[in-house]
Order: structure tokens, then C-alpha cells, then sequence
């Protein structure tokens, strides 16, 4: 009884991990019960249970309740579907004035608006794409075919790889310095000498309508947010999903409304991208001392100088750091809509890793790596830069940027043109080295995949078999065998025990929704991929990051990698696990915990850092040793910090999982990979990209709500 | 109208959902316990008082004693619950938001506590920010904005970034910032409370200095006591959102009106605080000593030589005419007298 009054949080607990198993245990499996396939293949079964809710009929295997909730949300993904169908083809059909035909011709308002878009988009990317590579469409898109025809020499030349890396040098320097110049020739000199000028000029031209299209939406909508609360309630659910929602469960639903191509990615990537920027937008504006606004105010600035003058320069920061996450996500997207259809890189990668060339995949994936690094350092160094005061300078001073560009351009041409006499009659390497003419290492790389299969085959598979055999299977076959009223008991029961009543009910509607979707099983497999990769990536993130704390020089050190790390696209990771592990589970699940290392070291290091100087100088004046402080000091304080970190944690082992499915994987995210080949898929990919946002979000509501009362309680913020 | 600049009549701002209508019930008799325990929070209640041209009002108060959220509603940052608020005659809560905008933009000035810097302006651009926004163009702004970067002694940093500054310095360009469209009303939230004590004091000098050559119309905000003392013309003392007293520097430090002002009275030096005036005997006998001591002495300056007479002392203007006469005992009972029971 004592005990029980000293600690009654740790009772509360252990009361409902005793309810949870004794559930588990007192539920048994239905014989007939196949896991995984076990409730709701859209096949036609005598045994099947039916019924009709909307007009749409969904047919299950039904099973004790206790055991599986029926999957009454079947439904939904195919009323999504209809709905996006009937929207697409039968919704509003209106008379449009058709230029190529000269006659009105009817169509669905919505397709409309949806080709006109998609056309936009694929103007605004051929005019970048041919200005670093030359073409004939942007011409075309103001004249015609016909015009071309009679004026065969109007066509965009295309920019010299040259003056492109003499550009990205000059820009570098003038953003950062010598350093990220040096960085930035040499890579663009790299990606010109390997032969990937074309893919990766491509990729740049399609992150270059992206981002700044994302920039403005996410700005626009953040400064939206930021004047009215109405908007701000509307979009935190949105943004709040968006933050967890798996990017390939977006590609789905975009396939059927736009179609397929770059035009359908760089919209797709506009979703994607549009929320953190969001985010960050609010977050600089709030973060602006209110005494600033009042001096605007009282400079008698209206409104739309306050916003212009006063209040974006002001969160000029931390609305760059926006622009830098935009562009990573870009990145990212760059890859994974290489799906549906977009060119450049991503599309050269996906091609490779589907044939299992794995020394070509490492060229692509180490290409837009080093772009991605190129571009987040660039923006990086442009939201850290000071403006400097020009007033006092010369022209010259001035402009000396723009005129060594002018120079370079210049010289650049000059060279192009003496390209064509020094080699001719093969490719002019100084205006464009063509794709399979450059250095190829591929060969290298997958010789040595060869070679570290034959070496070490024996202890690989070994190692292989024991963890799937010993340590995965069982781990799954104990997820799978939990009822689904013991896993909503438990999930509710540590909401309320965190959060209270509301907590509880939050956490309970997105079980729920997991529960009654046709999927459960499948999120459980996800949930236990996940869960295993959080374990291990926490266990090595804390430790790395304990470790490295110790040391000023190496925690930054540390946090360097860390950034590089996140910079690469997602699927990039994929890459060296197939090289080691091939396809199975192991690799996907090493992926897994590379990429979720990333954030719980990052958040370990900053969390230890966070701690005041002040308690550190207290701490050693009691006389406490290293070890004593960082137990008794350090981690009770960076405690709540970390968890956050175990948040990002969850968040990207949950997408590293997802993206897994590419290699074979049995859960969520191989349905959503389905989903894409599937004509009527967008309804179940859109369904199964929630599914696994809500489990993203039950653990974040859980561990933000602690996070909150801790903080709260040890008086941080 | 009279002639007072600012205006106001019992001016009320209550935070929370439904101030208003808890205001109209409360009648004008407002208890802010009883608002709190509605989740209503009262930041200024029934202020009523004027400010007339020149003068300056410090207004005096503890954090969260209201007088911050006064000046924002006078400077209409924040609207006023209730009350009525004059600016040179022109009903402030009426104007609309062009209206306030012109306003703003040509009569009214204000410096802040943090200094509210645009941090992406150097010093002569965000001195000149008020004028640009007024839409004058960049050329006359900036020559301008030289004038008041000379003004406050800032020559030779006109090009530095606020962060290329010390707090003294920032609070300076802060100053020129709100005096650069020549405002007839100067608004001081604070200004020298987030400096070292030496730089505050060199600040409230240099103020004092400008003040006396700019003339204006002064609303100055401190929680410092001393501050109120230095500078104000007449200090307004606020507790809990109410004005506690409303008076001249003297008048406070002799007569204060509630035991809250007392106990700020109490430990200051009343001999640097007074004046002659201030404690003379206005009636005047003929058995004065030969001393003659101006009535506009600050006490400390004459104590001594007061002190060294046995008869009292006359007591004269700037003109030479005679206005009162002062006992050395008088002196001695304000610097030395039972602080407790002086009236």
C-alpha cells in the first residue's frame, strides 16, 4: 500500500499492462483466421459477411469482435474513389472554347481546371528544363509545330554546362564563401565529368519550379494562418497529417487527377512541401518580439507595410530555414515521383534499383545527394547571411558578382563554340557531356557488390537468418497476435493515463479509424517494423549522442553528419542496404534505422546542450563526477528534449518503412505501392497513406503531451 | 475643449471574452477580483486625466500595475474597453483606421522598452522608416533621418546594423526613430529600463537635454521611482490599473495619498527631491536673517547655508521679489522629521 502511494503513476500503469495481457490471453485466435489476408480481400466468398453503406457494397470475413473489428470503414476507399471519378468526368460539365478545333467542346469543370494546371506546370518546367538544356516546346508553346517547321533555326540552345557551374561557384561564393564555392564547382564539375549533366539538370529544373511555387503557397497560406485563427484551425489538422502522412500514399489520388509526368510530380511535391513551409512561416511570425509590431504600428504603417516591411524581413530567418526545408523535401520528391513519371535522376535511380544495378543506382543516388547537400547549404547559408550595407561602395564593389557571371557566360559560349571545332565529329564536351559518355564507376561499385556477396555471403545470410528466424518473426507473430480490444485498451489507456479524458479520445479515433479500415493487420506489421526500428535507432542514437556530448568539437562534428544524413532523399538509403543485404526484410529494416538514427542522436546532442550553463557550473561546485552529472543532471533536464527526438524518431522510421515496401515488404506501404498500379487505387492508396499517419499521430499526441506536462512541470521551455 | 493634448475620461481596459458586458453590469464600479474570477483581467481602470502641451506625465507603476497597457490604449495599439480618449480635441476611439493611420504618422512618436528595431535596417534607414512609410521620398528621408542621427549623437554610425550597437545606442537610434517625423506627442514605454544604471543615467540626462529644447508633449513610462522623480513634470502612480495619485513630484513625495504611495516616498532623499518652494512659508515677517535663497533651489544645494542662520531665511524669485520666508527647523524637520508622521 505504501508503495502504491508513493508512486501511483506506476501502478496506474502496470494496472493496464496487466488489463492489456490478460485481454491477449483471455482472446483467442478464430481458427479459421489467416493473418495478414485475414479480413478483407475483395474476393468473392460464400463465407464472406456483406452490407451496403452508401450505395457501395463491402464484403469481409467477420470474426469475434473482440478478435478484429469488422472493417467497417471498407467503404471509404471506394466511395473516395468514386467520388474522385465522378468529379473528374461527370461533375459540372461546362463548355470550353477549344483553339486547336475552333469549336466549344464540353468537359467537367474540374478536368479542366486540372489540364489547364497541369499544362502551366509543364510550361513552366520545360522553359527552365530547356534553358539548361536546350529545346524546342517553350518556342512552340507561343507559336506552333507549323512555325517551327518554317523556322528551323528558332530553338533554345540550352546553357554550356560551364557557364551552369561557373553560375552555382559564383553564387556560393557570394552566399557563403570559398569553401561552399570550392564545394559547389566540384560538384558540378563531378556531375558533368560522370556523365549526368542531362537526368541531373532535369531534376534541377523540376525542383526549381517546385520549391519556389511551394515557397509562395506556404508563405501566402502561413501569413494566412498567421492573420486569421479561423485559418489556423482549419489548416493544423491538414498540416498536422501532412507531417506523418507516408509521400508515397500522395502519389496516388495526384496519378488520377493529373495524370502522369513531371507536370503530376511537381504538383504532388507542392502538397508535400507546402505544409513545413507553412509551419515555419507561423513560427517566425510569432516569434516576432511584439514591440517590433507596435513600432510599425506606430510608424503608421497600414497593413500591407506592416507585412512588407516590418513583419516578413523580420522573421526573414527563420522563413529561410522554410525555403531550406522546402527544397529538401523537394528532393525527396524528386525521387519518389519518379513513380509517376518524373524524369531526372529519380527515375534513373528507380530504373537502376528495379534491375538491381546497384553500381549505377549508387552514381544517381550519390548525384542528387550532392546536389541536395549543394542546394541545402546554399539556402542554409542564405537564410544565415547579415545584409551587408552597400551605400558607400562602387559599382564595381557593387556588382562584381554579376559582372564576373556576365564574364563566365561570355567565356563559357566562347569555349562552346570552340568545342565544336576541337571535337568534331564526336560529342562537344564543353558544352554537354551526353549521358552514358561520361567516367562510369559503375562497373566498379558493382563488382565489389559482387565481391562482398562472395566474401562474406556465409556471414551475411547467417546474421540474416538468425534475426528473421530468432528475432523479427516472433516479434511480428506477437504484434499479429494481439486482439484489436486489447490494443485499443491499451493505446487508450496510456492516452489517459498521459493526457487525460481528452487525450484518450483523441488517440481513441485514430485507433479506431486504423481498426475499422480493412487493414489492421497490415498496420500491425507496420507497427512492428517501425516499432523495432525505433528501438534500435533510439538505443544507438542516444548512446552516439551521449558520446558524442562529451566532446564540444565532436558533438559538432556529430551534428554535421547528422545534416548531411538528412539531406539525402529517403530513398537514396535504400541503395547501399541492397548493395549488402539484398531483398529482404533485413535491409528494409536497416534503412530503417540508419535513417531514424538521424533524429534521436540529433535531438540526444541538442538536448544535452540545452541544459543551462548555470545548473552545469552548480552541479560541478557540489562535487558531483562526469557520470553523476549526466544521470542525475543532464538527463532528467534534456529528458523532455529527447522525447521529442524519439517523435522525429517514430515519424521517419514510419516513412523509411513505407518506402521499404519498394524491396518487398508485407505491410501498409506495399499496398500503397499496389495502390499505384491499381486504376481504381486512389481511394485505398489515399485510405492506407492516413492509416499510417494516424499511427505517426497517435504516438505524437502521446509523446507531445508528456513532453508539454514534463516541461511544464521541471519550468523549461 | 480645453487645451489639453491628451485627454482622458475615465478610461477602463479589461482583457477576457466578455469584459464588455461585465463592465456595463459592474456600473463603473469595477472590482478586479470579482472580474478575475469571471477569467476577466483588468488592466486599467477609471483613469481620467490630461495632459496639457509641454508638460510631461511619468507614468509610475510595479509590472502588471497597468500603466504600459494605459499608454497602449492612449496610443490606441490596444482599444480602451470604455472611457473616452482626447488627442488635441479629436476623439481618438472614433477615428477610423485611415484616419488613426494619419495620426500615427504625423502627430504621435514612441520609443520602446526593447528599442523595436527592424534588425534588418541600419541606423539612418530605420530612423528614416517612419518617413518612408509616410511615402516621402528616399532622398529627403535619409537627410532628414541625418538630421536626428546628429541629434542624438550618433554621427559616424549611420551605416551600422542595430546589432553592431550597444544598448545605449540602440535606445538612441529608438529615439531619433519616433522623433523623425516630428511628432507633437512623444509616448516612452520604458526606454532606459533595459539599460546599465550609469547609461540610464547619462540617457535621462540626454533626454532632459532634448526635451528641453523639443518641447513636447511627454507621456514616459517607468517602473523606477527615481526615474519618475528626475524627470516628470507630474507623476501619475498606478496600482492594479488604478491611478493611485496624480501629482507634482512634491506633492507625492509630501503628501502621498494612499499608504501604496507612501511606501515609495519613504526612502527618498526628500533634500534632492524638493524644492525651496515646496516647504517655504508663503507669509513673511521682519525679523528675517540677511540670506536670501532663490525659491527654485533644489533643498540639498542651500541646507547648509540655511542651516547656518538662526533667524529664517527670505525667500525670493527669479525676479528678486520676495515670496516667503524659511525656518532652518522647517529644513530640518523635512530632511530629518519622523518620516511616519511628517504630513
Amino acid at each position: 500500500m505504501e508503495y502504491i502511494k508513493k508512486y501511483p503513476k506506476l501502478f496506474q500503469w502496470l494496472f493496464l499492462l496487466i488489463v492489456f495481457f490478460a485481454l491477449c490471453f483471455a482472446i483467442d485466435v478464430p481458427e479459421t483466421y489467416k493473418f495478414i489476408r485475414g479480413q478483407a480481400e475483395f474476393v468473392k466468398d460464400p463465407n464472406q459477411s456483406s452490407y451496403i453503406f452508401l450505395g457501395k457494397e463491402v464484403r469481409y470475413y467477420a470474426f469475434d469482435v473482440f478478435w478484429r473489428l469488422p472493417p467497417l470503414l471498407g467503404w471509404l476507399p471506394i466511395w473516395i474513389n468514386d467520388s474522385l471519378f465522378f468529379l473528374m468526368n461527370e461533375w459540372m460539365p461546362i463548355e470550353f472554347w477549344n483553339e486547336d478545333t475552333q469549336e466549344f467542346k464540353t468537359r467537367p469543370l474540374v478536368l479542366q481546371i486540372s489540364r489547364n494546371l497541369t499544362a502551366f506546370m509543364t510550361f513552366l518546367i520545360e522553359l527552365i528544363r530547356e534553358i539548361l538544356l536546350g529545346g524546342l516546346e517553350t518556342i512552340v508553346a507561343f507559336t506552333s509545330w507549323d512555325w517551327i517547321d518554317k523556322n528551323p533555326w528558332a530553338e533554345l540552345p540550352g546553357l554550356p554546362w560551364t557557364i551552369v557551374a561557373a553560375g552555382a561557384t559564383i553564387l556560393s561564393y557570394k552566399l557563403s564563401g570559398k569553401g561552399l564555392a570550392l564545394f559547389a564547382g566540384l560538384t558540378m564539375i563531378y556531375i558533368s565529368i560522370f556523365g549526368q549533366w542531362k537526368p541531373s539538370m532535369q531534376t534541377l529544373s523540376f525542383i526549381l519550379v517546385a520549391a519556389p511555387l511551394s515557397f509562395i503557397f506556404g508563405l501566402g497560406l502561413g501569413i494566412a494562418a498567421y492573420k486569421s485563427k479561423r485559418i489556423e484551425k482549419a489548416l493544423y489538422p491538414i498540416l498536422l497529417v501532412m507531417q506523418t502522412m507516408p509521400q508515397y500514399a500522395v502519389l496516388v489520388p495526384a496519378l488520377v487527377l493529373f495524370g502522369v509526368g513531371d507536370h503530376a510530380a511537381v504538383i504532388i511535391t507542392m502538397v508535400v512541401a507546402v505544409p513545413p513551409m507553412i509551419l515555419l512561416t507561423i513560427l517566425g511570425l510569432r516569434a516576432i518580439p511584439p514591440e517590433v509590431i507596435e513600432s510599425g504600428r506606430m510608424s503608421g504603417c497600414n497593413n500591407w507595410q506592416l507585412m512588407l516591411k516590418v513583419l516578413i524581413p523580420t522573421a526573414r530567418r527563420d522563413i529561410l530555414i522554410g525555403v531550406n526545408q522546402v527544397i529538401m523535401v523537394c528532393f525527396s520528391m524528386a525521387v519518389i515521383s519518379a513513380f509517376i513519371g518524373a524524369k531526372g535522376l529519380g527515375f534513373n535511380l528507380l530504373l537502376a534499383l528495379n534491375q538491381l544495378n546497384i553500381g549505377l543506382a549508387l552514381e544517381a543516388g550519390l548525384c542528387i545527394s550532392l546536389i541536395a547537400i549543394l542546394l541545402d547549404k546554399m539556402s542554409l547559408a542564405w537564410a544565415n547571411k547579415q545584409t551587408d550595407y552597400f551605400g558607400n561602395l562602387t559599382f564595381f564593389q557593387r556588382n562584381k558578382n554579376i559582372l564576373f557571371f556576365v564574364a563566365t557566360v561570355v567565356i563559357g559560349i566562347v569555349l562552346a563554340y570552340a568545342g565544336t571545332f576541337l571535337f568534331k565529329g564526336t560529342f562537344n564536351y564543353f558544352f554537354e557531356v551526353p549521358h552514358n559518355k561520361g567516367i562510369s564507376t559503375a562497373d566498379f561499385w558493382n563488382k565489389g557488390v559482387d565481391w562482398i556477396f562472395d566474401t562474406f555471403f556465409v556471414y551475411i545470410k547467417a546474421f540474416n537468418t538468425w534475426l528473421i528466424q530468432d528475432v523479427l518473426q516472433p516479434m511480428r507473430a506477437l504484434y499479429l497476435r494481439m486482439p484489436a480490444v486489447a490494443t485499443i485498451v491499451l493505446v487508450v489507456g496510456a492516452g489517459y493515463l498521459i493526457g487525460g479524458i481528452r487525450s484518450a479520445l483523441v488517440v481513441c479515433g485514430l485507433t479506431l479509424f486504423i481498426a475499422l479500415s480493412p487493414w489492421w493487420d497490415r498496420a500491425l506489421v507496420t507497427a512492428y517494423m517501425a516499432t523495432f526500428g525505433v528501438i534500435v535507432s533510439c538505443i544507438i542514437g542516444f548512446t552516439v549522442g551521449t558520446l558524442c556530448f562529451q566532446n564540444k568539437h565532436s558533438a559538432s562534428f556529430m551534428l554535421g553528419v547528422c545534416d548531411i544524413f538528412q539531406t539525402f532523399p529517403s530513398f537514396v538509403y535504400l541503395i547501399p542496404v541492397m548493395m549488402l543485404f539484398g531483398i529482404t526484410d533485413t535491409s528494409v529494416l536497416i534503412a530503417v534505422i540508419v535513417y531514424a538514427t538521424i533524429p534521436a542522436t540529433r535531438y540526444t546532442i541538442e538536448g544535452l546542450r540545452s541544459v543551462p550553463i548555470g545548473l552545469h557550473d552548480a552541479a560541478t561546485m557540489s562535487g558531483v563526477n562526469k557520470f553523476q552529472r549526466l544521470t542525475k543532471i543532464e538527463f532528467p533536464l534534456a529528458f523532455p528534449h529527447m522525447m521529442l527526438g524519439l517523435n522525429q524518431t517514430i515519424v521517419f522510421a514510419l516513412f523509411m518503412v513505407i518506402i521499404g515496401a519498394f524491396i518487398g515488404t508485407e505491410d501498409l506501404g506495399q499496398y500503397i505501392l499496389k495502390a499505384l498500379s491499381d486504376k481504381k487505387g486512389a481511394g485505398i492508396g489515399f485510405t492506407l497513406g492516413i492509416c499510417v499517419a494516424f499511427i505517426g499521430l497517435i504516438f505524437d499526441n502521446l509523446i507531445r503531451t508528456w513532453v508539454d506536462k514534463r516541461k511544464k512541470h521541471l519550468g523549461i521551455n | 475643449m480645453s487645451d489639453a493634448v491628451i485627454k482622458c475620461e475615465s478610461v477602463y481596459k479589461i482583457f477576457g471574452t466578455n469584459a464588455k458586458k461585465m463592465l456595463q453590469e459592474a456600473n463603473g464600479n469595477v472590482d478586479a477580483k470579482k472580474f478575475q474570477d469571471n477569467g476577466c483581467i483588468v488592466g486599467v481602470n477609471n483613469a481620467s486625466f490630461e495632459v496639457s502641451k509641454g508638460e510631461m506625465l511619468v507614468v509610475m507603476g510595479l509590472s502588471g500595475s497597468g500603466k504600459s497597457t494605459l499608454l497602449r490604449c492612449i496610443s490606441r495599439l490596444t482599444d480602451a474597453t470604455d472611457g473616452k480618449i482626447f488627442i488635441e480635441g479629436q476623439d481618438l476611439l472614433s477615428l477610423n483606421n485611415k484616419e488613426l493611420i494619419e495620426l500615427r504618422r504625423n502627430k504621435m512618436g514612441m520609443v520602446f522598452q526593447s528599442f523595436a528595431l527592424l534588425p534588418h535596417k541600419t541606423v539612418v534607414e530605420n530612423i528614416a522608416f517612419p518617413l518612408q512609410i509616410k511615402g516621402i521620398k528616399t532622398e529627403e528621408s535619409i537627410s532628414k533621418a541625418m538630421d536626428m542621427v546628429k541629434l542624438v549623437g550618433l554621427d559616424g554610425r549611420e551605416n551600422y546594423f542595430p546589432r553592431e550597437l550597444s544598448g545605449g545606442q540602440q535606445q538612441r537610434v529608438g529615439i531619433a526613430r519616433s522623433l523623425a517625423v516630428e511628432p507633437d506627442i512623444w509616448f516612452l514605454d520604458e526606454p532606459f529600463s533595459a539599460l546599465d544604471p550609469l547609461i540610464r543615467k547619462e540617457m535621462q540626462d540626454e533626454f532632459l537635454r532634448l526635451q528641453e529644447k523639443l518641447q513636447k508633449t511627454i507621456m514616459f513610462i517607468t517602473h523606477d521611482f527615481d526615474e519618475a522623480l528626475k524627470l516628470a513634470d507630474r507623476i501619475a502612480i498606478m496600482k492594479d490599473g488604478i491611478i493611485e495619485q496624480l501629482d507634482t513630484p512634491a506633492n507625492i513625495v509630501l503628501n502621498p495619498a494612499t499608504e501604496y504611495v507612501r511606501k515609495f516616498t519613504e526612502e527618498v532623499p526628500r533634500e534632492k527631491v524638493l524644492l525651496i518652494e515646496d516647504v517655504m512659508d508663503p507669509s513673511t515677517s521682519n525679523d528675517l536673517s540677511d540670506l536670501k535663497v532663490l525659491k527654485d533651489e533644489i533643498i540639498e544645494n542651500v541646507a547648509e547655508k540655511i542651516l547656518t542662520q538662526e533667524k529664517s531665511v527670505t525667500v525670493i524669485d527669479n525676479n528678486n521679489k520676495i515670496v516667503g520666508s524659511i525656518n532652518p527647523t522647517k529644513i530640518i524637520n523635512t530632511v530629518f522629521g519622523g518620516r511616519k508622521n511628517n504630513n
